[in-house]
């Protein structure tokens, strides 16, 4: 998509890129191309170049490894109803509280008897952080899927179609931004607690709230795609609506869906431990990352491990989905990345850029001293 | 100009009454408020309920609920206000002024700090891009916006609060803190100025023998419990930040704006001795203060006029930014005179519980520094995120603006590297920052809610979280009411903003 929309634009009447006083310049720029194309064994698909790029990314893909152990971990530990997993307690089993209640893990053997310790009630507490993750990343991908479809739908619609559709979807749009997010939350929170169906319902009534963002950056990016050629081919050859949207624009847009719907994940696992801290989530006896810690803060004192170990489970989720997301952003988008110079080795990193530039001088032939010079200046002046 | 204003405050005012409707309508239905009553075996619950039902007007349908409600506060525009009541018969506007200020104060303070601190950042860490400071700052901001805040919050009362009071009734550094802190500023201090290796080594070395020297310093005066700043103080301070800001702004070669900058410490100066007696128990409190403090900037701009000649915009810009620093200090110093009476009165200054001391009594000054240190832990802990936010979107956009073609113009025909990144860069890139700002005050009254609950707070973000938890609708909607005219608000300033940020912009 993004060589795509970067020429058109500046060469009015279709001119083509060949033709006018710059001429022999292009077409030396196209031949630095293609000998750069001839390098790599074949040519790749956007996908496979999106994934190359998403697993050259190091902080993404350790993210990405680390997240899928916590989620394998958290589901396979207590199975998806609370019981029949590898782990041979439940959350909501209480017993004698053993040693203060003490973690156990790295000190009796690798996991012990309760490796996360116990709470006031002897339950496990292993077995209830490990609920409350699976509930917390429930409702995350619950809150983003839901939003995400909401938001799309809405941004779409109102960019295609503009006129009064628009001005309706937007200041609907507006009406919901204008009340805080926490408190919008807190408000469908308390009311998901009437309704049957627990995390799923809150999942969803938190869609609900949080599609705003999306629905305007997708707004944003029909109303331009609208006015491409492709879009008038196929409305000009009678194209269904639905069809333009579904076929012609969305792919285009889909990038900027993908990013913003994995950061959506991160804010909603922030936004669901932070009802459910203020009591309008996740309700006991079922259990929440949140609503743990909002159990025990006052615990921190004597028994810090109470306070500890939910608290890392969400910063761990949270920071490892935005690494992702950032990840994705720069395979997708590589644009953002082509503008600055390129990602420095650690010798530049420490400051010792300029040895790196004379090493070059000095090693290369005479011609390209020049060359060298001025590319070190380009680069220097971005600092 | 003004009929925009109008019609973007008349759809605002539309969209919030809509949204005033759809939260209504949610928290009646939210929940049963006479619940507990139904089931308690008190002698009088025939009359308990009677009671509620009138308070909250149960016995109406919704829409004619809603309708008295908004009634009651289109009122305002006539002067007559009527919040209505909350659940146990009180006023809710009564209860609304009394919590406002405290939040607000709380979101505003915030809200400036953040902007500073994460524009600050967001510069340094956009024209160092890939160095190692950017590294540590990009990692900081994704650990801040992974961070829940009331963990945060929890784990700042225990760590920072309360050993902090523990350090306060003796403090003193000890050699091993002092070297560490040495070295901590030896490694960051040179990151941020950066410079070649041979220039790097030089002012770490210099942060080095200075820590080394101030710190067993300030430990001998025993600064924390008997501070002092003095007229010599600010004289130096202030002419420091008046060179400073000329040459960071202007260029030492401009002279108009430097002397006007100067002029304008030695008013602050004459003015600090002028109202020293007036501001040792100032009459008015902080009304007085802040005229005082109008007066200052009006007569730095006079100054900047005065002695600007060709440059006079930017003498004003510098002498404004000089007259506030001056400011901000001649109040310290009146504030640090107190320290030593306030710490008499209240040995563990940093509390971690309510929004002020209970039962405090104190000369203006003391009941001020209780405030403002009952408000140093919420302030940092919501500032996190906000801070990470601008930060993130200052360093993006000043990158942005940094690549453009206008730039490797003014760098071409020889602008020198400040003027390219404060006149060039700089204000280009304010404008979407500018945005971000102005959305994110309202979401900062959100974050409230949170912080008020970690810190035991009874102002706005309680009140809502009361009357939530009863369905109770008066003080849910008047938080929502002040949260809303906040956003609508902050939003028009931001349209105006963007016309003084880029004059293309017309409004």
């Amino acid at each position: 998509m993004s060589t795509q929309d970067e020429n058109p634009q500046r060469l009015p009447g279709g001119r083509p890129d060949t033709d006018g006083p710059e001429g022999d310049e292009m077409t030396d720029l196209a031949e630095i191309e293609d000998a750069k194309l001839k390098k790599s064994e074949r040519s790749l698909s956007q996908a496979q170049m999106v994934r190359r790029r998403f697993f050259a990314h190091k902080p993404a893909l350790v993210s990405m490894i680390l997240l899928i152990s916590v989620i394998i971990l958290a589901f396979s530990s207590l199975g998806f109803t609370g019981t029949g997993g590898w782990w041979d307690k439940t959350y909501l089993q209480t017993g004698p509280v053993v040693d203060r209640g003490v973690p156990t893990i790295l000190s009796d053997g690798l996991l012990g008897e309760h490796p996360f310790g116990q709470d006031n009630n002897g339950r496990d507490y292993f077995a209830l952080v490990m609920r409350g993750t699976q509930q917390s990343l429930i409702v995350a991908f619950g809150v983003a899927i839901t939003s995400t479809i909401l938001g799309v739908l809405i941004g779409a619609l109102a960019g295609y179609f503009r006129g009064w559709l628009e001005a309706i979807l937007m200041r609907l749009t507006d009406m919901v931004i204008v009340v805080p997010l926490v408190a919008l939350a807190a408000v469908f929170g308390r009311y998901a607690q009437n309704l049957p169906g627990g995390t799923l319902t809150l999942a969803i009534l938190l869609g609900l709230v949080t599609w705003t963002g999306m629905a305007r950056l997708v707004r944003a990016e029909i109303l331009s795609l609208r006015e491409k050629e492709f879009v008038a081919a196929a409305i000009s050859m009678g194209a269904h609506p639905a069809r333009i949207i579904i076929k012609h624009m969305l792919p285009s847009a889909v990038g900027v869906i993908i990013v913003n719907a994995t950061f959506a994940v991160a804010a909603a696992i922030l936004l669901e431990t932070s009802i459910s801290y203020l009591g309008m989530g996740i309700q006991a006896p079922e259990a929440s990352l949140g609503l743990l810690i909002s159990n025990y803060e006052n615990a921190f004192q004597t028994r810090p491990w109470l306070f500890w170990f939910p608290g890392l489970f969400i910063i761990i989720i949270a920071l490892c989905v935005n690494f992702i997301g950032d990840g994705l952003r720069d395979a997708i988008d590589p644009r953002q990345q082509r503008k600055g110079s390129r990602r420095p080795g650690i010798r530049a990193v420490l400051g010792l850029r300029g040895k790196q530039a004379a090493d070059e001088r000095t090693e290369g032939p005479e011609t390209d001293a020049a060359d060298a010079s001025t590319t070190t200046q380009e680069k220097e002046g971005g600092r | 100009m003004l009929s925009y204003v109008l019609k973007r405050m008349g759809s605002s005012a539309l969209v919030l009454l809509a949204s005033t409707l759809l939260v209504f309508i949610l928290v009646i239905n939210s929940g049963d408020p006479l619940q507990e009553l139904r089931e308690s075996n008190a002698d009088n619950v025939e009359f308990l309920i009677q009671q509620r039902i009138e308070f909250m007007n149960l016995d109406e349908p919704w829409y004619s609920r809603y309708w008295i409600w908004l009634s009651g506060v289109l009122g305002c525009l006539g002067g007559a206000c009527d919040f209505g009541t909350n659940i146990s018969g009180q006023d809710v506007g009564v209860l609304t002024q009394q919590a406002a200020g405290a939040s607000l104060r709380l979101v505003f303070i915030a809200t400036v700090f953040a902007i500073i601190l994460g524009v600050l950042t967001g510069i340094v860490s956009a024209i160092r891009q890939y160095s190692t400071f950017d590294y540590v700052v990009s990692f900081i901001v994704f650990l801040f916006f992974s961070l829940p805040v009331f963990w945060a919050a929890v784990l700042a009362k225990d760590w920072m609060g309360i050993r902090f009071n523990n350090w306060m009734a003796d403090p003193g550094v000890t050699w091993p803190t002092t070297i560490t802190l040495a070295v901590i500023g030896a490694v960051v201090i040179p990151a941020i100025i950066g410079g070649p290796p041979k220039r790097r080594l030089i002012t770490a070395a210099m942060t080095f023998v200075f820590v080394m020297i101030a710190l067993p310093y300030l430990d001998w005066l025993n600064f924390a419990r008997y501070p002092q700043l003095g007229p010599a103080a600010i004289a130096i301070i202030g002419v420091l930040f008046a060179v400073g800001l000329t040459a960071l702004l202007a260029g030492m070669k401009n002279r108009r704006v430097l002397y006007s900058a100067l002029i304008v410490v030695g008013l602050g100066l004459v003015s600090y001795y002028a109202t020293f007696w007036l501001l040792i128990d100032p009459p008015g409190g902080w009304l007085l203060i802040a005229g005082l403090f109008l007066l200052a900037i009006a007569l730095s701009v006079l100054v900047a006029r005065l002695m600007g000649g060709h440059a006079k915009n930017l003498a004003t810009t510098v002498s404004v930014l000089t007259a506030i620093i001056v400011s901000v200090l001649v109040l310290l110093d009146h504030f640090i005179r107190a320290w030593p009476g306030f710490l008499a009165i209240k040995p563990r200054p940093i509390a971690t519980i309510g929004s002020v001391s209970p039962n405090f009594t104190g000369d203006f000054w003391e009941v001020s520094l209780d405030q403002l240190t009952q408000l140093v832990m919420p302030t940092m802990i919501l500032m996190l995120v906000s801070v990470a936010a601008y930060t993130r979107y200052m360093r993006a956009s000043m990158l942005e603006a940094i690549h453009q073609d206008y730039i490797r113009t003014a760098r071409a025909k020889g602008v020198n590297e400040r003027t390219v990144v404060f006149k060039h860069a700089f204000r280009n890139s304010m404008i979407p920052v500018t945005t971000i700002v102005a959305f994110d005050f309202a979401a900062l009254l959100g974050g409230a809610i949170i912080i008020e609950r970690v810190f035991g707070w009874r102002g706005l973000g309680n009140m809502f979280i009361e009357g939530l938890q009863n369905a109770d609708p008066a003080p849910v909607m008047a938080y929502l009411l002040v949260a809303g005219t906040a956003a609508v608000l902050f939003n028009l300033i931001a349209d105006l903003l963007y016309a003084v940020l880029d004059p293309r912009i017309r409004v």
